[in-house]
């Protein structure tokens, strides 16, 4: 699998020139399989520059985690709704009241997006997902709710024998006195137990989180945790914090490493691509 | 070892913060947590609880109606909420692990989850003061 990060930025989108090392979109991210299959991972501002070079693509499955708009924004704004022959499937959590595409149908629909969803060019597919494992092409994809306020799915990608996991908004140690000391009891380790790659959140240095406890982000000293729990091979940090420079993000990331995690950390840029 | 579904996760969470005593069995009725409130009704540490189901509790905590009927495993409240998959609440009599009897108020509700899932039930108990 080849991963490539199109916007890791959380809550909304920060370009400046104070983030041009790591990105001011909000959260995309491309997966390839070895035969050239693709997932897309939540449509946020990312996703524009991703769909730009999607001319060729015939289907695209894209797998949002949740609708908060950080996660949603940009579909209004990916080429390959507006193109005819373009076979869109859009996967993501079921809600208990609610199809979700009427849920989307609340951003994309007048007067907040001037076009319908039902006037889009594309042969559009939406599906509701249950926790049960399904194929895509060569991927195995199991979908899991996880913490983050509203139903908000975590994923687990497996390809060619290795392992992608993504939980892009995510708060393992909400409310649990000594985070991790149980795998049973903690969100998201069935998703990440393992995987070669591991992409979380990591929106708050350790000082700002006593003060969004609950917010549904983590600490980084609990991204750290999350994935030494979970065995992981490699980490990537995802959803930093809006208000976080690039100077900021990298003395984090600095005092990060000063851990000795027992695994590779990666900071998330913009722009990144890794083989998983 | 398997993770918990992140509704049992939240929900074993929230008990830990309440002084309500809190009891929380998977759909298969394996105990899964009782809370520190419920530790001082039932005379038992959770730690100590060891494995335990709920079609046990009617032996292991004597339970009986207010009259001193034996209540049957069926019968309990969180006994019902497990196996109907609906509310069900009842006042009873039960010894606790300590050899305490204490007259108690317990309400079970089934934790059911979107996707059809029956995850378990839980107890929520108190007990009557007694004249």
């Amino acid at each position: 699998m080849k991963v490539t990060l199109w916007g890791t930025r959380g809550s909304i989108p920060s370009a400046g020139p104070e983030t041009v090392r790591y990105g001011g979109n909000t959260a995309c991210v491309e997966v390839r399989a070895s035969d050239g299959s693709l997932l897309v991972l939540d449509a946020g501002s990312g996703i524009r520059r991703l769909g730009a070079t999607l001319a060729s693509e015939r289907r695209i499955d894209l797998l949002l985690s949740h609708l908060h708009m950080d996660h949603v924004q940009g579909l209004g704004f990916f080429a390959p709704f507006f193109r005819p022959g373009a076979e869109v499937h859009l996967w993501g959590p079921s809600s208990t009241d609610q199809r979700m595409r009427e849920r989307l149908a609340r951003y994309l629909s007048p007067p907040l997006f001037p076009v319908r969803i039902r006037d889009l060019p594309c042969a559009l597919t939406i599906h509701g997902l249950t926790e049960e494992p399904f194929a895509l092409g060569p991927f195995r994809v199991t979908a899991k709710l996880i913490c983050h306020p509203g139903g908000t799915l975590g994923y687990r990608i497996e390809e060619g024998g290795r392992v992608l996991a993504y939980l892009p908004d995510h708060e393992p140690a909400l409310g649990v006195r000594h985070f991790p000391r149980e795998p049973e009891w903690t969100s998201g380790y069935d998703l990440a137990r393992g995987a070669d790659v591991l992409i979380h959140d990591a929106q708050y240095a350790d000082g700002e989180y006593a003060d969004h406890e609950g917010w549904g982000h983590s600490a980084m000293s609990h991204t750290l945790a999350m994935a030494s729990l979970c065995d992981v091979r490699r980490l990537v940090t995802f959803h930093h914090d809006p208000s976080h420079s690039d100077d900021f993000l990298d003395a984090l990331h600095e005092d990060a490493l000063g851990c000795r995690p027992p695994y590779e950390l990666v900071p998330g840029r913009e722009g990144l691509t890794l083989e998983v | 070892m398997a993770q918990q579904a992140i509704e049992l996760i939240l929900l074993r969470q929230w008990a830990s913060y309440l002084t309500v005593p809190l009891l929380l069995v998977d759909h298969e009725g394996v105990l899964l947590f009782f809370n520190e409130a419920a530790e001082r009704v039932l005379g038992q540490r959770f730690e100590d609880a060891g494995d335990l189901r709920a079609e046990q509790l009617a032996d292991l905590f004597n339970l009986q109606y207010e009259d001193g009927e034996r209540l049957s495993p069926v019968e309990h409240p969180l006994g019902i909420a497990l196996r109907e998959r609906r509310p069900a609440h009842l006042r009873m009599r039960m010894r606790g692990l300590d050899g305490s009897w204490r007259l108690i108020e317990s309400t079970s509700m089934p934790v059911e989850a979107q996707g059809s899932r029956h995850l378990g039930a839980f107890a929520m108990f108190w007990e009557v003061p007694q004249p």
